[in-house]
């Protein structure tokens, strides 16, 4: 473990944090992960142009969080057969956070923490029946959770 | 065995069971400096994490670096009886990987389980 970490310390002396974790997952979806604006993450994430869901998808998030680095957030959707649900930070150098593959064994309502880099949107897009439903909050972030 | 990185707690009534689902674990961005060093910590977090119900697939996670610290998960899942068994394991960008399994069997009024 430790030849481990400091085989990656050298490494990164030269490299970039993401090359280094090359050896990624091979259903993980590297390119949308990596993608560096709001709009590029969700065009690679997605695929398609989302549409407005009004008042079908929830996101639950405090409007203003003091520490970026833990951000609860849960989205909830009224929507029918939701298969995905997918949470982008807006503002983070990487906006992808999370995707969710949902089965109809699970509801469409799920919790967790993201960090968040400064104050921005947090965006959930929902896929339901094969049509993705975008919806968004902004929240304000104190103390940012990336770097440092 | 080390003490299992995923620490499974929740609620089963009729039917639903509400699963809180808590993982120890870095989640480094690769973007933090060791103050010591210099150097960038290397990136270290968890890619994906898989919950089953009696072998299915039930919920699955893709995760960027932008998951906190320590990350949570919390879900409801329906069709769920006592007895059922829950398995949910991570792997991360480094390879490592943990799950944890377990039989889902409530206790008190409340229906209360742990894993």
């Amino acid at each position: 473990m430790n030849m481990n970490r400091r085989f990656f310390m050298k490494t990164l002396a030269v490299t970039s944090a993401l090359l280094a974790s090359a050896q990624s997952f091979a259903a993980w979806p590297k390119a949308a992960f990596a993608a560096k604006t709001k709009d590029d993450a969700i065009a690679t994430a997605i695929g398609s142009t989302p549409i407005d869901a009004g008042d079908k998808i929830k996101i639950k998030a405090p409007p203003i969080a003091e520490n970026g680095q833990v951000v609860p957030v849960t989205i909830t959707s009224t929507l029918d057969n939701v298969t995905n649900i997918t949470i982008f930070a807006a503002d983070n150098p990487n906006p992808l956070s999370a995707t969710f593959t949902l089965t109809e064994h699970v509801d469409a309502k799920i919790t967790t923490k993201i960090k968040m880099a400064k104050t921005s949107d947090i965006i959930a897009v929902v896929k339901a029946n094969g049509v993705d439903y975008i919806a968004s909050k902004n929240v304000k972030v104190t103390k940012g959770g990336c770097g440092g | 065995m080390a003490r299992s990185t995923i620490k499974i707690r929740g609620t089963l009534k009729e039917g639903q069971a509400k699963i809180r689902s808590l993982i120890a674990h870095p989640m480094e961005t690769g973007r933090r400096t060791n103050k010591d060093t210099g150097n960038l910590i290397p990136a270290h977090f968890i890619q994906e994490v898989l919950c089953e119900l009696n072998g299915t697939t039930v919920l699955t996670a893709q995760w960027g670096q932008s998951i906190s610290k320590n990350p949570t998960l919390f879900f409801d899942l329906k069709k769920v009886k006592a007895g059922d068994t829950f398995k949910m394991s991570w792997t991360d960008n480094q390879g490592k990987k943990d799950s944890a399994e377990g039989v889902i069997t409530p206790k008190g009024k409340k229906g209360k389980f742990r894993i």
